[in-house]
């Protein structure tokens, strides 16, 4: 065994590989439960490629919603691969969510991980993309009229903002490009298709290449704590981190337990609520698209409700139509999560040693977010209008007025030398 | 590399055709991936006119006709409907339909050529939603109209949208023409235009 991983060794440098990333990376030793997300987020992208590679063996874009029937009810155990392919793009956004908010909660976007946190961003904005075509496929009437909204989108964009573009023409684009991207007049078996390879091959590379590359970085700088503390100020004689411990074993078999449990609650999800009472998969998609038959409320899935509720809470003229602007407050919604680690001029990188007015600041995005989610996958009415504008006004607030300047009008904790906890 | 007997000026000319050429190259080369996503042959020519009998409608009667798989409503409209136009008038974003939103020979008070006849896509403009028929007004909408019960837009029996809803402008009115006092064409031309 040594002599083949020598003669390996010799021909590709895979011992020091396994070293660089695994057993002599060192990171932090105060890691809390915040920390399991990242390690989720590589588990769930294991099964999405697994169960879809297998969902492909039997699932047929020209005969979509018939083939999705045929996995249900025809393949062996194909209402499990199934399920658990649909769950985990649930999951998938969830451990994603979450691992978000442990960045903001801890500064770990904050310099030097600012590629760290681009290349995530990357990640989420190619994962949204793989969902929405994902959510296609099935090709249920949900799929269908869900389909219609978002592509409808690309005919929303404000084009006259182009020099030497009129309005007139930016329909016209629009309208084009709409049809460039349904490959027809109107959404068809040829969308279906076109969906398909998308999202079983050009997405999934692209976002492999991007998963490779954000964890490149992250070793590159070495992992941010919950105490915001630097590890590589304090090395001892041989060069490694006082506050830091091997990856491999601490770390892998100290995850192997919160992978169980999340292995567990998947599980649960998987078998007794797969369709997430309507949140996972919508009703409307259990039976087959129907151009002709709007579902009286078209809802995204629950992932990208705050971003949609952002778009219908958009509803002034002001130079431009109320449509455009909605695509533009959608879109500026991720884009602003990109500049993040500018905007935030705060200091102190860790909500420990913050100040009262950030920490409140950043416990009323999560509810403000949380809400929006909410109302993004309700019926429309005036007081949910309402309540999106603000919700909205509130999301832009925090990045573009609370992360630049809050420190200037609080009062932070001294950092400490050296991380706390984790003995 | 070593410098010495190097043309530089040469060289710098050279990358820079050779870079050209190769932009030149992957933007041709570009075309046919692009292209291939624009509808085929098989689409453009299943996009074909539709035709309908109106003498059938009794009415406030409308049908449903699908053109290019989008669904084209024709309605017989009352004169109740007709009189309420100039009602709603005051509350509408575009009473005039100067959007283009409409081919020419249906830009009047009634958008349509016959002004009994309203022949409309019936997708909302706001995101590709069906908005439902109201024929005798409901708690949404005074008059008779149509509702998009996505984001609330509302429409006046012409299907010209109303002020403060999401929609940005009026139903599109489909190209058609007459092909004899009874029959309309969806999406060609070929007959009257004109009442």
């Amino acid at each position: 065994m040594t002599r083949l991983i020598d003669w390996v060794d010799a021909r590709l440098p895979v011992v020091e590989a396994f070293r660089k990333h695994m057993s002599q990376y060192y990171a932090p030793r105060n890691f809390n439960f915040w920390y399991i997300f990242g390690v989720l987020a590589i588990v769930v992208l294991v099964n999405q490629l697994l169960t879809g590679v297998w969902l492909t063996m039997f699932y047929s874009p020209t005969d979509a919603f018939e083939s999705v029937q045929y996995i249900m009810r025809d393949v062996q155990f194909g209402w499990l691969i199934r399920y658990m392919h649909a769950v985990g793009a649930s999951a998938f956004f969830l451990v994603v969510y979450l691992h978000m908010f442990r960045g903001l909660l801890y500064g770990s976007y904050k310099p030097p991980r600012e590629l760290v946190w681009i290349f995530g961003m990357l990640i989420y904005v190619a994962l949204m993309a793989e969902g929405f075509l994902g959510y296609v496929l099935p090709w249920g009437n949900m799929s269908y009229w869900g389909a219609q909204v978002i592509i409808s989108l690309v005919g929303a964009v404000p084009y006259e903002l182009i020099p030497f573009i009129s309005a007139a023409e930016s329909k016209e684009i629009g309208e084009a490009l709409v049809t460039w991207v349904r490959g027809d007049y109107l959404l068809s078996e040829a969308t279906v298709n076109k969906f398909f390879a998308l999202h079983v091959v050009a997405i999934p590379i692209v976002l492999l290449a991007l998963v490779v590359l954000h964890i490149l970085a992250l070793h590159e700088v070495g992992s941010n704590n919950p105490d915001g503390v630097d590890i590589k100020k304090n090395k001892d004689e041989n060069g490694i981190p006082k506050d830091g411990i091997p990856f491999h074993p601490y770390y892998t078999v100290k995850d192997t337990v919160g992978v169980v449990i999340f292995l567990m609650l998947f599980a649960v999800v998987v078998f007794f609520f797969p369709d997430g009472g309507g949140y996972l998969i919508e009703k409307p998609n259990f039976g087959p698209a129907d151009p002709l038959a709007t579902p009286d409320h078209i809802a995204p899935v629950w992932y990208y409700g705050p971003y949609y509720a952002m778009l219908r809470a958009t509803t002034f003229d002001i130079f431009m139509s109320a449509k455009a602007w909605g695509v533009i407050i959608m879109g500026g919604a991720i884009l602003i999560l990109f500049l993040l680690p500018w905007l935030d001029r705060n200091p102190v990188k860790s909500i420990r040693y913050k100040g009262w007015l950030s920490k409140v600041a950043l416990m009323l995005l999560a509810a403000d977010f949380l809400m929006l989610g909410w109302l993004g996958t309700q019926p429309g009415s005036e007081l949910r209008k309402f309540m999106a504008q603000l919700g909205t006004f509130y999301y832009f607030g925090f990045f573009l007025v609370v992360l630049p300047f809050a420190h200037r009008f609080e009062k932070s904790k001294p950092v400490p030398e050296r991380v706390t906890g984790g003995h | 590399m070593s410098q010495h007997g190097v043309n530089t000026s040469r060289r710098t000319f050279l990358i820079g055709a050779t870079t050209g050429v190769a932009v030149v190259g992957v933007g041709a080369a570009a075309v046919p991936f692009v292209q291939s996503w624009q509808p085929s042959a098989r689409a453009e020519n299943a996009g074909a006119p539709v035709k309908v009998d109106v003498s059938q409608l009794s009415p406030g009667e409308r049908v449903t006709a699908n053109w290019r798989g989008r669904p084209v409503w024709v309605l017989r409209r009352t004169d109740a409907m007709l009189n309420s136009l100039d009602q709603v008038r005051d509350q509408l974003r575009d009473p005039e339909s100067d959007e283009d939103q409409q081919p020419e020979y249906a830009r009047n008070q009634y958008r349509a050529i016959k002004s009994e006849y309203l022949v409309v896509i019936g997708i909302c403009t706001h995101l590709g939603c069906s908005p439902s028929y109201v024929p005798d007004g409901s708690s949404n909408l005074d008059y008779s109209g149509f509702f998009c019960p996505c984001h609330n837009s509302k429409f006046d029996i012409a299907g010209r949208v109303y002020q403060g809803v999401p929609a940005p402008t009026n139903l599109v009115v489909p190209p058609h023409s007459y092909l004899s006092d009874d029959v309309v064409i969806i999406g060609s031309e070929e007959g009257e235009t004109t009442a």
